[in-house]
């Protein structure tokens, strides 16, 4: 169909009109050309840097080298300086130990929602998503300051909350408790922030698989009287793992990712709650640090990781979706 | 009889906790909005404001900090969030026609890199965009803020438009070439109007993108005068002792055109996302 289409239509740009050249040996420019504006920006703007951090992820880069001094290659010091770094193996942690839990509840708790929304009336379903896109809607910067107040020290909900609750149950003296001074607490409200704002893109795209489900299967394990756990794993789940497949990973490059949440919440100051992001950026825009190249190399580490998860995504769109 | 209805029954309680549990965040960040100071701290939580007042609301759209008000903010915000759309709806209309309408060498390679700029933590460039700036003198700029913004709406911009480009028939397009239109003509009468909603969901996403973000605009725009909404917030929350008035105020204030914005184009993004997932 497709070549149909380019023999009726000829791509645009034709303009060259050289006398010599035999048309059916030009080049057809004209995708070539849509492409390449696309192609530029993205290149400058976000294949270029990443060069750029793996470059200066061996130099020593400082200030001196923003007024255009040149950086001095040192290969792999700032590698070596920051594994025998404490802050980078707790750094480390906290990124992998948050994805791992946030990725966990929001998939759990999406998934569930994503059910519920299925089984609701027609009005009710409306409803519910509609609570639900409010919540995906939030912008992150919100989402956190809101958080940060839910979990106020004075006047906090959360804490007035627990008091109400009886001691022998969550303890006492929550009303002033700072939930904003060691790692424990403070990924305790990032998780819940980040969950609040990520469980809606998972239950509308599990809600969007359901649709697709044939309803007879359901149906066949009714009267066979399947109960709902069994119903869920041996048919909806293995008919919609592609979906899982790709908010699975898709979901663990977020947690991965997560900064505008912990920085808001936690913030430079508070090294101990640092994850990969928040380290790398403290070092070169913390406070008299300016350590572009320490920087670079954590930064280095945490696209790796990424982009490894990423070529697991990209396998699996490019399966499902045959990029054709 | 009875137990279905029973289970009636606890579905939609069930609904109704996921409801509130969903909305509760942004309706006490509107909530708190409105109370007088006496009742934001009080030891007993109030839920609703008993007293309604708009002095947060006035200090912060009449020149809260430093006698900057908030639609200072909100103009720099509107430049490089339109900026950002004008700019990343050209670039990933062309691109996004160029790979649904043609096949050529490279094609799937540069579908594969939109999948895989997509995902690159943004977070991780902060350094490099932050030298390249300043050695282009574009830090403090808007000009130069949005350039960086374009960058990130562009990937997912033409991933997604490809999709609506790819739903018009070609057939039309067919038949206007039969008629005589040129390329330039039929991308304007026919391709042009029908992608028409796509390119508004798509524009909705791409000002979302600018208008939310902090990391980039925290650390490119030092100067208080080119400060965006998100780092205003960030002036009255990181003030000594928080004054959650204000920034509830500030907050709603910023949240607001996004929801309304988000509802409108919620399926899209959905569709977008997932892409092709859903049908196995």
């Amino acid at each position: 169909m497709l070549d149909t289409v380019q023999a009726v239509r000829r791509p645009p740009g034709r303009t060259s009109s050289g006398p010599a050249r035999p048309a059916r040996r030009r080049p057809r420019l004209g995708p070539y050309l849509l492409i390449l504006p696309a192609l530029v920006t993205i290149a400058v703007l976000l294949i270029w840097p990443v060069v750029q951090i793996a470059r200066m992820s061996f130099q020593k880069v400082g200030l001196r080298q923003l007024r255009g001094e040149p950086a001095e290659n040192v290969g792999l010091d700032n590698y070596r300086q920051i594994l025998g770094d404490d802050e980078f193996w707790t750094a480390l942690r906290h990124t992998l130990l948050f994805a791992v839990v946030a990725v966990a509840a929001t998939l759990v708790v999406g998934t569930l929602v994503g059910l519920l929304l299925n089984r609701l009336g027609r009005r009710m379903s409306a409803f519910v998503a509609g609570g639900v896109l409010v919540a995906w809607a939030t912008p992150p910067v919100t989402a956190a300051v809101i958080f940060a107040w839910l979990f106020g020290t004075t006047g906090g909900l959360v804490g007035w909350f627990l008091d109400l609750l009886p001691d022998w149950l969550v303890g006492g003296g929550w009303q002033n408790y700072n939930w904003f001074s060691s790692p424990l607490p403070d990924y305790t409200v990032l998780t819940i922030c980040v969950v609040w704002m990520s469980f809606p893109f998972v239950a509308v795209s599990v809600l969007a698989g359901l649709r697709t489900v044939p309803g007879e299967l359901y149906e066949a394990a009714r009267v066979d009287g399947s109960s709902a756990w069994n119903t869920f794993w041996k048919i909806t789940f293995p008919l919609l793992r592609p979906v899982f497949g790709v908010l699975l990973t898709m979901s663990v490059i977020w947690d991965f990712r997560v900064f505008t949440q912990l920085f808001v919440l936690s913030g430079l100051a508070n090294s101990d709650s640092f994850n990969l992001s928040l380290y790398g950026y403290s070092e070169a825009f913390g406070s008299l640090n300016a350590k572009y190249g320490l920087g670079s190399a954590i930064a280095m580490v945490l696209t790796v990781l990424v982009l490894i998860v990423t070529a697991f995504y990209t396998r699996m769109i490019v399966r499902q979706e045959g990029v054709r | 009889m009875r137990p279905r209805r029973l289970r009636r029954i606890a579905l939609n309680t069930a609904g109704v906790a996921v409801f509130v549990v969903s909305a509760f965040p942004v309706f006490w960040m509107v909530s708190t909005a409105f109370k007088p100071n006496q009742e934001i701290f009080s030891s007993t939580p109030h839920p609703v404001p008993f007293h309604p007042t708009l002095r947060h609301f006035d200090f912060v759209l009449n020149g809260g900090i430093a006698g900057v008000s908030f639609w200072h903010y909100f103009v720099n915000s509107l430049v490089v969030a339109v900026g950002t759309v004008l700019v990343s709806g050209l670039l990933a209309l062309l691109a996004a026609t160029a790979v649904a309408r043609f096949r050529f060498r490279f094609r799937t390679t540069f579908l594969i890199l939109l999948l895989v700029v997509q995902m690159v933590p943004c977070e991780a460039l902060v350094i490099p965009l932050f030298i390249n700036l300043k050695q282009l003198d574009l830090l403090n700029s808007l000009i130069g803020l949005t350039a960086v913004y374009i960058g990130f709406a562009l990937p997912f911009g033409t991933w997604m438009l490809r999709g609506f480009v790819a739903a018009v028939p070609k057939e039309l397009e067919d038949a206007a070439a039969i008629d005589g239109a040129g390329p330039v003509r039929t991308f304007f009468r026919i391709l042009l109007p029908l992608v028409a909603p796509g390119l508004v969901a798509t524009s909705i996403f791409s000002f979302i993108t600018a208008w939310n973000e902090l990391i980039f605009a925290y650390t490119f725009m030092k100067d208080q005068d080119k400060a965006t909404l998100p780092i205003m917030l960030q002036f009255f929350f990181g003030r000594s002792g928080n004054d959650w008035g204000p920034i509830m105020a500030a907050s709603t204030l910023l949240t607001l055109p996004v929801i309304a914005f988000f509802l409108i184009v919620q399926r899209r993004m959905v569709s977008g996302l997932v892409a092709g997932a859903v049908k196995g």
